[in-house]
């Protein structure tokens, strides 16, 4: 498959292990931001290839995981509105609120929908006009243009059964936190590339000369991240600190102008609350003014919802990369992809799933013996 | 004004003859009385005509079987849409029931086939889903040999559910079971993964791909009477329908108290499959398969297998993926395309597609 095939050769890969041993002189400790590629190196075995020393942080770039258990519950509660139909992307459906989740709901008899794309929401919302279509609106900068459009075409198209449910967080102001944390370990970090395919790494450079962080642009597949990681430890053995692009097949410095102006006549920044770390200040998209009839928080009146973690959690710390879910007591006891307790166990992209699908620190008496009762899709 | 009536005139009333509705199942189908017989006898029947025992309807299927062990098993399928490309629900009924009786070396004899219908199914769509039910089982050599039909109310069901049960014969000497893998047994895979699962999702999504993906629903009695004639030691078949070869290798694992070591570039993932799965972040050893069998057999008779099998059309696809060890029982360990080892894990819940 082209664009990928080539990505993922084994010969190339060992060729760049070996690489990154050879320059690799002391011990470095990096941070792939998004979630797509801590996948990757799970699932790949890549942070076992690496020197000794040489140690990857998961951050926090998995939008399931840091969307705030709020927003999850207010999610629940209009979805449980006879009148909503909601859609999200798919693997929101799991994520476990206060009580319950978007799954269990359905089965009850919620309309839950999983769509593919935010305008898919419209179209339903165009063909049930005496419905209420909801769209659970997630994701970093990277999700932002196509949720924006579909509040846009809503507008123009005078779809006012159509409204989204926001809980957009920005990735620059995440760095930022993780730098500022006095416990913070993180000498260098792999950007997301498909969140700079989009908005390009110019506010990279100031983060990268303040806290005399490398920052390398990096892609998804095993090649890239290998590459990233050589290129990383290269500016920090070398004492540089530049903003570097690995994924220029896919990433110009500038972004993609277009998608961020259709993201600005929708959105603007303001304050985000982060699952597992908190508010970040200007961390987040949330619609204009003039977009507020699209609001689902306003127009089901779901803003003052408040909520609390599970005791044993340790997500924010997770998501921090301050530990790992084999620091965690309830990791693959309490907690597993059945039954999570945290966002990260959820999504394929969070930290704890990544960890538990590929056997991390599960002995084969705690791995899970049964699927999950859940209605046969394919047969 | 006089010579218009004003009043009815009971005497001049008719009772409206019933309608006959001709291009729908109705819940009077299903009640047992004429609509059911003549459901039956315009339908189902006809369609059924070539698949079918014949002979007057009784209450049981009489078969004559030689004295031996017979496999028995039963399945039910509820995928929606009916149809799909690659096949229907019929053909899938038919070849899935074939299949389990012939991952447990059994040659199919017989089936059954009951149906329970939503009412307002129209016949044409009844009558094509039977037609394709006798194709498959013609095809695979099995009769269907008894059945049954309900029809309930608009929301009870989705459009058609298909039950059957099947019967086969064992022979003498084969002994198969997901317990019996041994350490240093090969792992081998007849043919390419995820087709099934990526064609159903892609039409019950919407979704459209350059290419279309087809389903791999077929029968595997010769593949797996092929593996037997080369193997007759053979340890264990399976076919990796739900939960895809991540959750069939683990299964076998677990009840063999083994383990199981794939190699990654060894295993079959056709373009479009791994494309679609790439998109809607899939993993295509979790997706479903319906024409494809795993076969673990001692080393010596590996390659013997693999020839036996990439004789067939069903197998030609075939290869070997992986070993079985006495490391780490109950757990499957795939060598990465990069080089690294990682656990696969079973499917949990329903595949959902991650966001991006």
């Amino acid at each position: 498959m082209k664009y990928v095939d080539e990505f993922r050769d084994g010969r190339r890969a060992k060729a760049l292990v070996r690489e990154i041993h050879r320059v690799t002189t002391r011990p470095w400790t990096m941070m792939e931001v998004c979630g797509g590629q801590t996948h990757t190196i799970v699932k790949q075995g890549i942070d076992e290839m690496l020197p000794e020393g040489v140690r990857m942080i998961h951050g926090p770039g998995c939008p399931v995981c840091v969307t705030p258990l709020e927003q999850v519950d207010k999610a629940l509660a209009i979805a449980a509105d006879p009148n909503v139909i909601f859609t999200s992307y798919g693997d929101m459906l799991r994520v476990p609120g206060s009580t319950t989740d978007l799954l269990a709901l359905k089965a009850r008899g919620a309309d839950v929908r999983i769509v593919y794309s935010p305008l898919d929401a419209v179209r339903i919302a165009r063909e049930h006009p005496d419905r209420q279509v909801v769209f659970f609106a997630i994701g970093f900068e990277t999700t932002a243009p196509a949720n924006a459009m579909a509040v846009w075409q809503a507008a123009e198209q005078g779809i006012d059964n159509f409204s989204v449910l926001v809980s957009h967080v920005l990735v620059p102001p995440a760095m930022e936190a993780i730098l500022q944390s006095p416990s913070n370990q993180v000498q260098s970090f792999l950007a997301a590339g498909h969140v700079c395919a989009v908005m390009g790494w110019t506010e990279y450079e100031p983060i990268a000369a303040r806290y005399h962080v490398p920052i390398v642009v990096t892609g998804f597949e095993p090649l890239d991240l290998l590459e990233g990681m050589l290129m990383a430890i290269r500016q920090l053995e070398e004492g540089r600190a530049e903003v570097e692009n690995q994924y220029s097949r896919a990433v110009r410095r500038e972004g993609n102008r277009l998608a961020q102006e259709t993201v600005f006549r929708v959105f603007e920044i303001g304050d985000r609350t982060w699952r597992g770390i908190g508010q970040i200040p200007a961390s987040g998209y949330r619609l204009q003014e003039r977009f507020a009839r699209f609001d689902a928080e306003r127009r089901f009146h779901v803003g003052d919802i408040a909520t609390k973690e599970h005791p044993a959690c340790i997500a924010g710390e997770i998501l921090q990369g301050t530990r790992t879910p084999l620091d965690c007591t309830a990791y693959g006891v309490l907690c597993s992809p059945q039954r999570p307790l945290g966002a990260p166990m959820v999504s394929a992209e969070g930290t704890c799933a990544a960890f538990h699908a590929a056997g991390r620190g599960l002995g084969p008496t705690v791995r899970p013996l049964a699927m999950a009762a859940s209605r046969e899709v394919a047969r | 004004m006089t010579d218009r009536p004003t009043t009815a005139d009971p005497l001049a009333a008719t009772c409206p003859a019933p309608l006959v509705e001709h291009e729908r199942v109705l819940l009077g189908h299903g009640s047992g009385g004429q609509l059911s017989a003549a459901l039956m006898r315009d339908v189902i029947a006809p369609a059924l005509a070539r698949a079918s025992a014949g002979g007057p309807l009784n209450d049981a299927a009489v078969i004559e079987v030689a004295a031996g062990r017979l496999a028995f098993t039963t399945d039910t399928f509820v995928v929606s849409p009916l149809r799909f490309p690659g096949g229907d629900i019929g053909e899938l009924a038919v070849n899935g029931t074939v299949n389990d009786l012939a991952m447990m070396g059994a040659q199919p004899v017989a089936i059954s086939l009951a149906y329970v219908i939503e009412e307002g199914l129209p016949f044409d769509e009844l009558r094509e889903v039977t037609e394709s039910v006798a194709r498959a089982a013609a095809a695979a050599g099995v009769r269907v040999v008894t059945g049954d039909t309900k029809v309930v109310g608009r929301g009870a069901a989705d459009r058609l559910f298909v039950n059957t049960a099947g019967i086969g014969i064992v022979a003498d000497g084969v002994a198969l079971g997901a317990d019996r893998a041994r350490a240093g047994d090969a792992v081998l895979l007849s043919g390419p993964i995820g087709l099934h699962g990526v064609a159903v999702m892609s039409v019950r999504e919407g979704l459209e791909f350059e290419v279309e993906i087809a389903s791999d629903t077929q029968p595997l009695h010769r593949v797996a009477a092929a593996i037997l004639a080369a193997a007759p030691d053979a340890h264990v078949l399976r076919d990796p329908t739900r939960g895809g070869l991540a959750s069939a290798l683990n299964e076998i694992a677990g009840a063999s108290g083994v383990g199981v070591e794939l190699d990654e570039a060894a295993i079959p993932v056709p373009g479009p499959v791994r494309a679609a799965c790439e998109m809607l972040g899939l993993d295509p050893f979790h997706v479903a398969n319906e024409g494809k069998c795993v076969a673990i057999v001692p080393a010596e008779r590996a390659e013997a297998v693999l020839d036996a099998m990439r004789a067939l059309p069903e197998g030609e696809g075939a290869s070997i993926v992986g070993r079985v060890v006495a490391d780490h029982p109950g757990m499957v360990t795939i060598h990465t395309l990069v080089g690294a080892e990682r656990i696969v894990d079973m499917l949990v819940g329903e595949q959902l597609p991650r966001i991006c």
